[in-house]
């Protein structure tokens, strides 16, 4: 609160104008491409381009949803909430497992184990990309839903995050769930799972932004147009010699790929903040 | 920390394990020590054998003038990515926290781009930018300058860097507002009866107050600067022109999957896995002295 150091004077419309300045800084590239996406061809080929919508809104988005350039949209569209529930889900169980595993037992090589999860911390999918495509491309994952997923979900953020969190939950549970002969599973299921709810939606919703915005990977991945996701196919819808773009579909294109995340951030502010302050910390 | 009470037994855990020890070693350990691997050999023309050289390719990247500017464009690129977005986004921040009311609105509004994938964020500055039907580049073609992202190799970088920063601003924003209003607001009215200014309560006080977070935000934007920016330099520049954008991320992927030179792709791939240990070690290292106090 900073109502006793700032009085109601030509400072506190400063400050309203000198955000809103901000806001519409960043929206600016957003409008314009929506703008994009609602025009035609020729409007955009004679700059300037107009800086209002136009009236071919259904046109372009039909267009660039049933035929898009490559592949269509709309399979795009499918492919990148494959690979991003894939991701978002795929991580969240291997990590509770193995964290319940590590928080809950004592077992040999334990140790060992837990090191050697901690490492993966250390080695985004970028730096290791051409002897991690080979192991796929051996496997026979080119172009391909676990090809697309399982590399990505072979890091420890999660697990980090859930051992965190289980050494938190009181050490009374865990004995009268013992002294009344309940089984770790029993345990795990009726009292962690419930109550790390608020951190599995958490993680689920930083997971999906990550997984959906995947670039790098899937552009290595998936030679074939109709497995292309939505993020790394605007790039492929561009023609590849002196040809204009068409960017009426690209523009309508872009917009449709941010979407979804965006929906999620706007929608799911709490657990979106929660989960960013947490992986980060 | 450890848990007093535990369960009995050692083949649960381990069967528990399993899914992530699988997956952990096929696509990272195999990966990463294939990475290391393939950097000590340099692989025959038709690619039917290996001829071991040790640290060949690290002795000739090191004195290869394209690897060694690579590894300056990223210092630059990734400072002022940096900059700029911590820049601006502790601007916004600064101005919010001086709202008594509103400043989750702003917060709302200006949170969301961080969604907006890097390479989605390139098509969108590519568009405004472009040589031909870009609206920023027609309107500075009225006032009499000629840009041209193409051709001239920093209007490009300046371009990767905007687009870059651009989406990493909702980011710095949170942790910036989120520090600003952990601040005790008793020691800046204190500072205002003394009659400090606003920009000199906000250097001498504020700024210093604030200083954990920069901290942690410098090294996490150096990081993303480092390696999620990919999707940027592919969509607007491909690395060009001359590699001016070719980062080093970038350059593992042109020479490892475009040049098909795995063994120095290989060895590149070392490196950055240094450069990121490194980083590693300094956010862990800032972490455990932020849980000390």
């Amino acid at each position: 609160m900073s109502g006793m150091v700032e009085k109601r004077g030509r400072g506190y419309w400063l400050t309203h104008a000198g955000l809103i300045g901000g806001v519409l800084v960043i929206f600016f590239p957003i409008y314009l491409a929506f703008v994009a996406s609602t025009v035609s061809q020729p409007e955009i080929v004679r700059p300037p381009m107009p800086l209002i919508p136009g009236g071919h809104f259904f046109e372009n988005y039909r267009e660039a949803l049933v035929s898009g350039i490559n592949a269509p949209v709309a399979r795009m569209l499918f492919n990148s909430t494959v690979m991003a529930l894939g991701i978002a889900l795929g991580k969240i169980v291997i990590s509770i497992l193995s964290a319940f595993a590590i928080v809950y037992f004592r077992f040999p090589f334990r140790q060992t184990f837990f090191w050697l999860i901690f490492l993966t911390l250390m080695l985004p999918v970028e730096v290791r990309i051409v002897p991690t495509y080979e192991v796929a491309a051996n496997f026979g994952l080119l172009n391909s839903y676990p090809g697309l997923i399982l590399p990505l979900i072979a890091s420890a953020t999660a697990t980090f995050l859930f051992r965190q969190f289980f050494l938190t939950v009181p050490d009374e549970l865990a004995e009268a769930a013992r002294v009344d002969g309940a089984g770790p599973m029993r345990f795990f299921i009726d009292i962690l799972l419930p109550m790390s709810r608020t951190n599995i939606a958490a993680l689920f919703v930083i997971l999906f932004i990550y997984g959906w915005n995947q670039y790098l990977w899937p552009l290595l991945i998936t030679t074939d147009p109709q497995m292309n996701t939505i993020v790394m196919g605007i790039k492929q819808m561009f023609p590849s010699g002196d040809d204009i773009a068409n960017w009426p579909v690209i523009m309508a294109t872009a917009i449709l790929a941010m979407l979804p995340p965006v929906a999620v951030v706007i929608f799911m502010q709490k657990l979106f903040i929660k989960g960013l302050i947490e992986t980060e910390k | 920390m450890e848990k007093r009470v535990t369960f009995k037994g050692w083949m649960l855990p381990l069967l528990l394990l399993t899914p992530q020890v699988l997956v952990t070693a096929f696509f990272f350990f195999w990966p990463a020590w294939q990475a290391v691997y393939q950097s000590l050999f340099i692989p025959d023309p038709f690619g039917l054998r290996s001829q071991f050289v040790g640290l060949g390719n690290f002795e000739f990247l090191l004195g290869d003038p394209f690897y060694r500017a690579s590894f300056w464009t990223t210092a630059i690129f990734s400072s002022l990515v940096t900059l700029a977005s911590m820049g601006f986004a502790l601007w916004l921040a600064v101005m919010a926290d001086r709202l008594i009311k509103g400043s989750g609105a702003y917060r709302t509004l200006l949170i969301w781009p961080y969604a907006v994938a890097p390479a989605v964020a390139g098509v969108l500055w590519l568009f405004m930018f472009n040589t031909r039907v870009g609206v920023i580049s027609w309107y500075l073609g009225q006032a009499g300058y000629d840009w041209n992202h193409v051709l001239n190799p920093n209007e490009a970088m300046g371009l990767v860097v905007i687009a870059s920063s651009w989406g990493r601003i909702s980011y710095n924003f949170l942790f910036f507002l989120a520090g600003l209003q952990a601040i005790p607001k008793s020691v800046i009215e204190a500072a205002a009866i003394d009659g400090a200014h606003f920009w000199k309560r906000f250097w001498t006080i504020v700024f210093p107050l604030l200083s954990p977070t920069t901290f942690f935000l410098l090294v996490v934007n150096i990081v993303y600067a480092f390696f999620e920016t990919f999707g940027v330099i592919h969509t607007i520049t491909t690395g060009g022109p001359q590699q001016a954008t070719t980062i080093l991320v970038y350059k593992v992927y042109s020479d490892g999957f475009v040049g098909q030179d795995l063994g120095s792709s290989a060895a590149q791939s070392v490196i950055l896995l240094v450069v990121v240990g490194i980083l590693t070690i300094i956010q862990f290292r800032y972490i455990e002295r932020r849980v000390h106090y």
